[in-house]
């Protein structure tokens, strides 16, 4: 995230004026010449003031108030997860009294259950979404350098129409999909429904859409210069696009891959409809069935499972997270 | 860009090469590749090409005439794009388009084809499938038939049967193949090999007993003709069908109680007082499926509510994730504040988890009598947050505000932080208050770059599966509705209900709503980019 801009007297309820905030701000720790009692704007025209509790309460800390409850209501459920996944042989009732007992037990289960191929699931899953997601980002990033550095006929047209194309979601059209993937899957097994490769190819339908408008936008910030200086030096199209704009672009070819990587992760509806095997389904439509009824599920191998699983999303997530902040708010601030 | 192919006039190329220079920049072009490019070139274009054969010999094969047709033409295209010396937009975007229009548009058009069809359970075949499916399920063994001698064949993995006929005649057949006479290899007066064909011995019969009680061969083209069933691999019996078959006619006739079907155009033989044998078969049915959907009592109520809550649910999620993470973001936004960073870090929190996940476990926390949320926070009460029609929705609206806000968070830090200091300034030296500087500029400021994503928030909502799914699978369902709907389910829930759950498929309807959900998303899209683009005019 780039530096903070200080935005002060934006806040609503906040009547304090600018010029004593900055005051505040810039003298809070140091010494005071004398207290002199609760009035806000007493010491108004000292260049130092002393600490006062309520002035900074209202200055910021209140904020730390609605952060505190905000971070409760984020954490509660991950929470709640992470102490039931810890709970040895815990149903959902067991789950309830959080970290009354600490074991491993419920991650072996969940790990070494023949009746459930957790680990074959994981596996699916980071493949499928992996592959989708290095292939998106390259036939994305195709398109969107031709978008960004060509002029040909049809270029606006292309453009519209793929983000009108988007608009109507994969999902909407799982039946047409399913029928189709088992028409292929009656001439080409290999291809068609209960296929992985199956799977990754509908999902490449979705290649071409927001992430190239992303990729476009960034495309277009790298100067054009740098092309024709390039190809002056006597290089085409190809090693230019390879070596040089690829490497230029690598922060939003990051976060598209990562967008995309979670989107599939998430993916149930073609997903469920597609993969019919036991052995051939991903973590989303794995789980979602193991707890259909949280009644009667093993909660805390569920539980441990869904840590497992959210374990590299939330991570990659952490490590990009400047890339992806900027990569959303390049959008909203174009 | 000089290695341009085309002729449209932009403000970006101001002047159209001409026709040496654009010579000029091929040759450069092709120069500059080098022979690794090259070879790597033809390798992928030979793999390319290599499929294409395959594909169109397999679908030759299947006499599948017209997509054959199309892979050729598709590859030759593809060749020819990538041999020319110009096309060089096309290089770039051919990858792409291929996927896009084989997943998104053509499945989309194919949606709208199988709208106009009864397509679904009971309904999945041709005619000839119909009628042979129908004669093989109510095969009855025919008393005092006389017992064919068989050996049980296997050629790929299709079974069939080599029959001995009481003339001592050698006969073939599978599931698919009638019986046909075959030079077979004799043992005694019964055949046991023939020539392609691998015979099964004892032990491999025992393991596939089912396969092959479930074998019936027919004794000819005419399915009247009956079939042969072997209970055991070795002994087989003559089975005919109650039902005959007139093809002149299209009828079918019960043996049993004489009771005529007819096919009178629905897709299914039809008794005269309503009575349908299934399976019947496919067909365009036109508008029966729309019809449907907005006449029939039992299905235009869920449809209308389904559709409301449908709105409701998006708009309210937007709305709700938007000014809670506006709020969030105008108080984090302030420099004095200490250790920001990471408040922001554990309240995006929920972002980074996976969606489906985090909606399971909201479930299990819900659960009425079990979860987290009744026993420890409600001390022990039995609130119904998933089984009640309007708790559910609640619920599903507070778990869908946990999982956005984050989002909204980001996206409107990033908005006020882009937003000049300036502005504030001039205002405040004009004496207006924080609360109207707000009001009146950052927050119309913060609108126009927030919009778009806010219309995007809107329409992935619109179509927000997992959340429904996974929290409350669209219950407490509506028990009067013929189709398994639930008062939380929105509309694209519906859809995949109707077509993957419950006993029968109607994948015909499923389609039918998809395209009114297409009609509205296209409706709803283009009213709401008009308003955009007035709101970027503000700028």
């Amino acid at each position: 995230m780039a530096a903070q801009q200080p935005v002060p007297g934006t806040q609503t309820g906040l009547v304090i004026g600018e010029a004593e905030e900055f005051a505040d701000a810039s003298t809070r720790a140091s010494v005071s010449i004398a207290r002199d009692g609760r009035g806000g704007g007493a010491g108004r025209e000292l260049p130092r003031k002393p600490f006062n509790f309520r002035r900074w309460f209202f200055a910021t800390g209140w904020r730390h108030v609605v952060g505190i409850l905000m971070v409760v209501f984020s954490l509660f459920p991950i929470v709640f997860v992470i102490s039931s996944s810890l709970n040895p042989h815990g149903t959902l009732t067991g789950s309830n009294a959080l970290f009354s007992a600490i074991g491993l037990e419920s991650y072996v289960r969940i790990l070494t259950d023949p009746q459930v191929p957790f680990l074959t699931w994981f596996g699916n899953t980071l493949m499928i979404a992996g592959i989708t997601a290095v292939l998106t980002v390259f036939l994305g990033a195709l398109a969107a350098y031709s978008f960004s550095r060509m002029r040909f006929t049809g270029r606006r047209f292309g453009l519209i129409s793929i983000v009108v194309v988007q608009m109507f979601p994969q999902l909407l059209a799982v039946v047409a999909i399913f029928l189709l993937m088992s028409a292929i899957g009656d001439w080409f097994p290999a291809i068609g429904l209960n296929t992985h490769i199956g799977l990754i190819m509908v999902y490449l339908g979705g290649a071409l859409g927001v992430n190239t408008y992303l990729m476009y936008g960034f495309f277009n910030t790298v100067p054009a210069s740098i092309d024709e200086a390039a190809k002056i030096d006597g290089a085409g199209h190809a090693r230019i696009f390879f070596t040089i704009i690829l490497r230029l672009v690598a922060p939003i070819l990051a976060v598209v891959a990562l967008l995309s990587f979670i989107a599939s992760v998430n993916e149930f509806v073609v997903a469920s409809v597609l993969l019919i095997d036991t052995d051939k389904q991903t973590l989303a439509v794995g789980l979602t069935k193991l707890v259909s009824n949280p009644r009667y599920a093993d909660w805390s191998a569920f539980s441990a499972g869904a840590v497992i699983a959210a374990l590299p999303v939330v991570a990659l997530f952490l490590f990009l997270q400047k890339y992806i902040v900027g990569g959303l708010t390049a959008g909203a601030v174009k | 860009m000089s290695t341009t192919i085309d002729d449209e006039v932009s403000v970006e190329t101001p002047q159209k090469p001409t026709k040496k220079q654009r010579r000029a920049a091929n040759i450069a072009d092709a120069a500059s590749g080098g022979l690794k490019m090259l070879l790597a070139k033809l390798l992928m274009l030979g793999l390319v090409d290599a499929i294409a054969i395959y594909g169109v010999i397999i679908l030759a094969s299947a006499e599948q005439w017209l997509v054959a047709a199309i892979v050729a033409v598709v590859a030759v295209i593809v060749n020819w794009i990538y041999f020319s010396r110009r096309k060089l937009p096309a290089k770039y975007l051919t990858p792409g388009v291929i996927f896009l229009v084989v997943f998104q548009v053509f499945v989309l058009v194919y949606t709208g084809y199988i709208a106009f069809t009864n397509y679904g359970t009971g309904h999945n075949g041709s005619k000839e499938q119909a009628v042979s499916s129908l004669m093989a399920s109510s095969l009855q063994r025919v008393e005092d038939s006389p017992t064919y001698p068989v050996t049980v064949v296997d050629q790929g993995g299709t079974l069939g049967l080599l029959v001995t006929d009481p003339d001592g005649e050698a006969l073939l057949g599978t599931n698919d193949e009638p019986l046909a006479p075959v030079d077979a290899e004799m043992d005694g007066d019964k055949a046991v090999a023939v020539d392609g064909w691998t015979t099964l011995q004892f032990g491999e019969v025992v393991t596939r007993t089912d396969e092959i009680t479930a074998l019936a061969v027919p004794f000819s083209d005419d399915p009247n003709d009956g079939a042969l069933r072997t209970p055991d691999g070795s002994s087989a019996y003559l089975y005919l069908s109650n039902l005959e078959y007139d093809e002149a006619a299209g009828t079918m006739t019960n043996l049993d109680t004489g009771t005529v079907y007819s096919d009178i155009g629905t897709g299914a033989f039809t008794s005269d007082s309503g009575e349908e044998l299934l399976p019947g078969w496919q067909i365009v049915v036109g508008f029966d499926n729309f019809v449907r959907a907005v006449t029939d009592e039992r299905l235009a109520g869920p449809l209308v509510y389904v559709t409301l809550w449908t709105f409701a649910f998006a708009l309210i999620s937007v709305a709700s994730t938007f000014f809670l993470g506006l709020f969030l973001a105008i108080v984090f936004n302030d420099m004095r504040m200490k250790g920001r960073k990471y408040y922001r870090v554990l309240m995006i929190l929920p972002y980074a988890v996976p969606s489906f996940l985090s909606a399971l476990i909201w479930a299990g926390m819900m659960n009425e009598s079990f979860g987290f949320i009744n026993q420890v926070l409600f001390g022990g009460a039995s609130i119904p947050w998933l089984t009640d029609p309007v708790l559910a929705k609640f619920s599903v609206l507070l778990v869908n505000l946990w999982l956005g806000f984050p989002y909204m968070f980001l996206v409107c830090t990033g908005a006020l932080q882009s937003i000049p200091e300036e502005l504030q300034e001039a205002a405040t030296v004009d004496g207006a208050k924080p609360w109207a500087v707000f009001r009146l500029i950052k927050l119309p400021l913060l609108l126009v770059s927030v919009a778009p994503l806010l219309i995007a928030s809107f329409a992935f909502n619109f179509n927000n599966f997992n959340v429904i799914y996974m929290l409350t699978d669209g219950g407490p369902r509506d028990s009067n509705a013929p189709i398994p709907v639930g008062f939380t389910d929105i509309l694209i829930s519906m859809v995949y209900k109707v077509a993957f759950t419950g006993q029968t498929r109607d994948y015909g309807l499923a389609s039918a709503y998809s395209i009114i959900i297409f009609v509205i998303v296209a409706v709803i899209s283009v009213i709401a980019f008009r308003r955009t683009k007035s709101l970027e005019e503000l700028n």
